[in-house]
C-alpha cells in the first residue's frame, strides 16, 4: 500500500511533470484530483460540458506550449471518439486519466456497455491505453504515460480500474 | 420555410470579410474551422501562425481556447462557421467560464452547411449563436452585416482591451467560392505554428 492516497500521489506525478493545465467533466473518482487542480494557483482549470471538449483544449494548449491532462468517467471516453483523431493527427501530445465503470461490482447496467467497450475504441482510434488495477501500478503508470506522451508525443489513456477505486455504493 | 439558396443574399462575400478581420490580425494566432472557413483564411495569405483545421468538427472554438490560455499575451482569432460552431454549443458554456480575455470567435454565418451540398441550417431557422454566446457571458457579441459593419468591427478590436471573451456573427453569403487549399499534413502545420512561438519539435 501507497504511504499516501493516490490522488495526491498522481498529482505529484503530474506536477513533477510541469503539467499545469487541467480539463475535466465532474466525476466521483477523480473528485480529489479535481479538487486539488482547483486549489492550486499554478494550475489553469477547464470544467467542460462533455469530455471531447477536454481533448480540444489539451491539443490547443500543446499548440501554445502547455502540457495538459483530461480526467473523465470511461462513459465520457465514447463522447470523444472523433476529436481523437485531432491530436492523432496531428501528433500531438496527449493524456488522459479515466475512471472506470461498468465492470468489478457495477450495479448500474447502463454503465456496462461503454465501460466494456472503453479499451476497444481508444485503441481503435490509435491511442496507448495503460490499465492499473493496484494504487502502485496507476501512480508508475501515470509516471510513464506523461513520459511516452510529451516525450515521444504520444497520445496516451491511463485507465484507472474500477477494482482500484471500489465499485459505487448504493 | 427555407428557401433555395440562390435565393439569399444574407450579406457579404466571405472571402472579402475573412480579408478584412485578417489585414488587421497583428501578431495574433489564427485557428479556423474546417471547410470553408479554412479555405478562405487560406486564401486571405498563408501565414506561419495560422491552425487550419481539415477535421475535429466542433473543436476549433476549443482549440482557441487551449491555445489562448497557453499564450495569454497572444491574442489568439478562432474563424469558423456556422454548421461547426452548433456542433459544440457547450464550448460556448466552457469557454465562458474559463475566461480567456484574449480569444476572439467569429463566425461564419451562412445559415447552411456548405461543404456538404448546402443544406440549411440551425441558423437560417432562427437559431442565434451571438445570442448564445451573451447568454453564456461572453463580454461583446453582435451579428455584422457589411463590409462597412466589418470595418467598424476590426477598428474597434483594434483598440479595445477586452477583459472577456469575444464572438461575433458574420453574416455572409450562402455561396462556395472556388476552395483555396492549404495543406492537409497536420503535423507540418502544428509544427509550423509551435516554430513560429519558439518552440522546436521533439
Amino acid at each position: 500500500m501507497l504511504e499516501t492516497p493516490w490522488p495526491e500521489q498522481v498529482y505529484d506525478r503530474l506536477k513533477s511533470a510541469d503539467i499545469r493545465h487541467v480539463s475535466y467533466v465532474p466525476d466521483a473518482g477523480h473528485s480529489k484530483l479535481i479538487q486539488l487542480s482547483i486549489d492550486d494557483a499554478d494550475v489553469t482549470t477547464n470544467m467542460l460540458t462533455t469530455e471531447e471538449e477536454g481533448i480540444a483544449i489539451a491539443t490547443g494548449a500543446w499548440l501554445g506550449g502547455q502540457r495538459s491532462v483530461v480526467l473523465m468517467q470511461s462513459s465520457g471516453v465514447g463522447n470523444c471518439i472523433n476529436m481523437l483523431s485531432l491530436p492523432v493527427q496531428t501528433r500531438s501530445p496527449l493524456l488522459m486519466i479515466v475512471t472506470m465503470r461498468g465492470e468489478w461490482g457495477e450495479f448500474n447496467p447502463w454503465q456496462v456497455p461503454m465501460g466494456q467497450a472503453t479499451e476497444a475504441v481508444l485503441d481503435a482510434i490509435g491511442l496507448q491505453v495503460i490499465r492499473a488495477t493496484t494504487s502502485e501500478d496507476l501512480v508508475a503508470a501515470v509516471d510513464q504515460a506523461a513520459a511516452m506522451a510529451f516525450g515521444a508525443d504520444q497520445q496516451v489513456a491511463v485507465l484507472i480500474s474500477q477494482r482500484l477505486l471500489g465499485a459505487k455504493t448504493w | 420555410m427555407v428557401s433555395d439558396p440562390a435565393d439569399r443574399q444574407l450579406g457579404m462575400d466571405r472571402r472579402a470579410a475573412v480579408q478584412q478581420l485578417l489585414d488587421t490580425r497583428g501578431d495574433a494566432l489564427v485557428v479556423s474551422g474546417l471547410g470553408s472557413p479554412t479555405y478562405d483564411v487560406h486564401a486571405a495569405g498563408d501565414h506561419d501562425a495560422n491552425y487550419y483545421l481539415w477535421g475535429a468538427m466542433g473543436g476549433a472554438a476549443l482549440i482557441g481556447l487551449g491555445l489562448a490560455q497557453s499564450q495569454p499575451e497572444r491574442r489568439v482569432i478562432v474563424i469558423t462557421g456556422d454548421g461547426e460552431q452548433l456542433m459544440a454549443l457547450g464550448a460556448l458554456a466552457t469557454i465562458a467560464v474559463a475566461n480567456p480575455p484574449n480569444l476572439d470567435i467569429f463566425v461564419l454565418d451562412n445559415e447552411h452547411y456548405g461543404e456538404t451540398g448546402m443544406q440549411g441550417s440551425h441558423t437560417g431557422r432562427g437559431i442565434d449563436i451571438s445570442a448564445i454566446a451573451r447568454t453564456c457571458g461572453f463580454a461583446e457579441t453582435s451579428v455584422v452585416r457589411t463590409p462597412d459593419e466589418v470595418r467598424e468591427l476590426t477598428e474597434h478590436l483594434a483598440l479595445s482591451q477586452p477583459t472577456s471573451p469575444r464572438l461575433f456573427v458574420l453574416k455572409i453569403d450562402p455561396e462556395n467560392p472556388p476552395r483555396s487549399l492549404p495543406s492537409r499534413d497536420a503535423v507540418f502545420i502544428k509544427n509550423r505554428l509551435r516554430s513560429h512561438l519558439g518552440f522546436n519539435p521533439n
